[in-house]
């Protein structure tokens, strides 16, 4: 199996890595174009969708990773990464990957004050109730018909999957809880 | 402690922030050109460092109006800088409902003895420090992030190293310590066993801790990464450079390529003037911010 890549360019990288190492899976940081060669999988972390969104396009890297979405490579976003996933950005003329069929609200909680963590079941990829972490994050609104809703708060959708590609509004790579990251692995294997 | 909970999620904003460039902006333009370069987040204030410096006086707590007029431009984090002490600066900050507070020694300080009991508070706080022990001194405060004081308004990064390099030599000091030796440790620190004893165990900082205070160029901010830093603070060093712009995407590209000298040479090309910097002999003791606070 070829490493997973974890998309470097800016936020919380580092935890998704060590998330993935303790699972002992091979891991490699992604900053340019030639870091996508013989991945297995690719995690776009959390941190703010704005920067990792330009700096993405500036190094050119925005088309090779649809190119490589499209040939099936399960990619799973947390948070801002969801937010780069998304085909739609409410209030926003903005769209940075596109490949997923959800339309998301940013800081949809509001600020920092409104962060919270919360314990849910997310029948399919545990059976304990998973501790979910929200910081500044976003939700989606709607999601088209090919897309599987994983887990809702309030009727609002923050965990969900197309095909091979996983998006989650929190942050597992913050809490000690694995299942989000075996769940991932299954989707590659 | 507010509660353990609160404290958890603020460090947890703070490691969101990592690898990301902070920028000084002063108005909503300002906020949008720094959004729009790749800013992780912004400081919303009055005057940048440099203008501090210039004015003298008392310089406090920005405007609420400017803060929120800056908080209405942009999608990203808004931080904003209370004085030293300064408790009701920073109850008026989490009022306003911003990101995150900035006890700084930028400002002129409140409270000569105290810093804020920052347990008190729902919102996060970044605090600067010299050294491990004044880290640790902030922490045990409720800090949920740390930066290098350096010397801020000076274009100048030799604080900035210093004070990395520091905290740096302060942990690996730690290194193999047995329990006795902590706690002697702890006492030449200044700062709680527990805490020295956790940073003794893990080997790092128990939060993200950004370089501030001198950085001028991408390259000023590559050393900061290449050194340690989990991203920097850019005050002065943009807008009062001849291309804000230009020079604020460099620095974001800089932090994230840090270990690429190709690409930083590359981003480093044509950037026009930069701050005109100041040299620190010329400064006398009491303009040098770094020695506030303690």
């Amino acid at each position: 199996m070829g490493p997973i890549g974890v998309l470097a360019l800016q936020g919380a990288f580092r935890e998704h890595r060590a998330s993935l190492e303790r699972l002992g899976v091979p891991v490699r940081e992604v900053r340019l174009p030639e870091d996508l060669r013989g991945l297995s999988g690719l995690i776009l972390p959390g941190g703010e969708s704005t920067v990792m969104g330009r700096l993405l396009r500036d190094f050119g890297l925005s088309e090779p990773l649809r190119r490589l979405a499209a040939e099936g490579l399960p990619i799973w976003g947390t948070c801002a990464g969801m937010i780069l996933l998304a085909k739609r950005i409410i209030g926003e003329d903005t769209v940075h990957l596109g490949l997923m069929d959800i339309a998301v609200r940013r800081n949809a909680y509001g600020g920092q004050l409104d962060s919270f963590r919360t314990e849910l079941n997310v029948p399919g990829v545990s059976p304990a109730p998973l501790p979910l972490v929200f910081i500044r994050a976003p939700y989606a609104e709607e999601a088209g018909p090919r897309v599987r809703v994983l887990a809702t708060l309030k009727g609002k959708i923050i965990a969900a999957e197309e095909g091979n590609l996983l998006a989650t509004a929190f942050h597992p790579e913050l809490t000690d809880d694995l299942s989000f990251h075996r769940y991932f692995l299954d989707k590659i294997k | 402690m507010v509660d353990n909970e609160r404290y958890t999620l603020n460090k947890n904003l703070a490691q969101m922030l990592k690898g990301g460039v902070i920028m000084d902006v002063t108005t909503p333009e300002q906020a949008r050109i720094a959004e729009e370069a790749g800013a992780c987040a912004v400081m919303a204030l009055e005057r940048v460092p440099a203008d501090i410096r210039r004015d003298g006086g008392v310089a406090r707590m920005s405007d609420p109006k400017i803060i929120k007029a800056i908080k209405a431009a942009v999608s990203i984090p808004v931080m904003a800088k209370v004085r030293i002490g300064h408790f009701v600066e920073a109850q008026i900050l989490e009022a306003l409902g911003i990101d995150f507070v900035d006890e700084s020694e930028v400002l002129t300080p409140a409270d000569e003895s105290y810093h804020i009991d920052k347990t008190k508070f729902k919102i996060p706080f970044v605090c600067g420090a010299r050294d491990l022990g004044e880290a640790l001194r902030r922490i045990a405060e409720g800090a949920a992030m740390i930066r290098t004081k350096g010397e801020a308004g000076t274009a100048n990064i030799v604080e900035a190293v210093r004070h990395l390099r520091a905290v740096n030599e302060g942990i690996a000091s730690l290194r193999g310590l047995g329990r006795a030796e902590l706690v002697a440790r702890a006492k030449e620190l200044g700062a709680p066993f527990e805490l020295v004893e956790q940073v003794a165990r893990e080997g790092r900082l128990p939060v993200v801790n950004f370089a501030a205070g001198g950085i001028a160029t991408p390259a000023d901010a590559a050393l900061m990464m290449q050194l340690g830093a989990d991203g920097v603070f850019v005050g002065s060093g943009i807008f009062k450079s001849s291309n804000p712009a230009k020079r604020a995407q460099a620095i974001v590209k800089a932090v994230t390529h840090y270990n690429n000298p190709a690409i930083l040479a590359e981003i480093s090309e044509d950037l026009g003037d930069p701050m005109p910097g100041v040299d620190l002999a010329a400064l006398s003791p009491e303009e040098r911010y770094a020695a506030r606070g303690w």
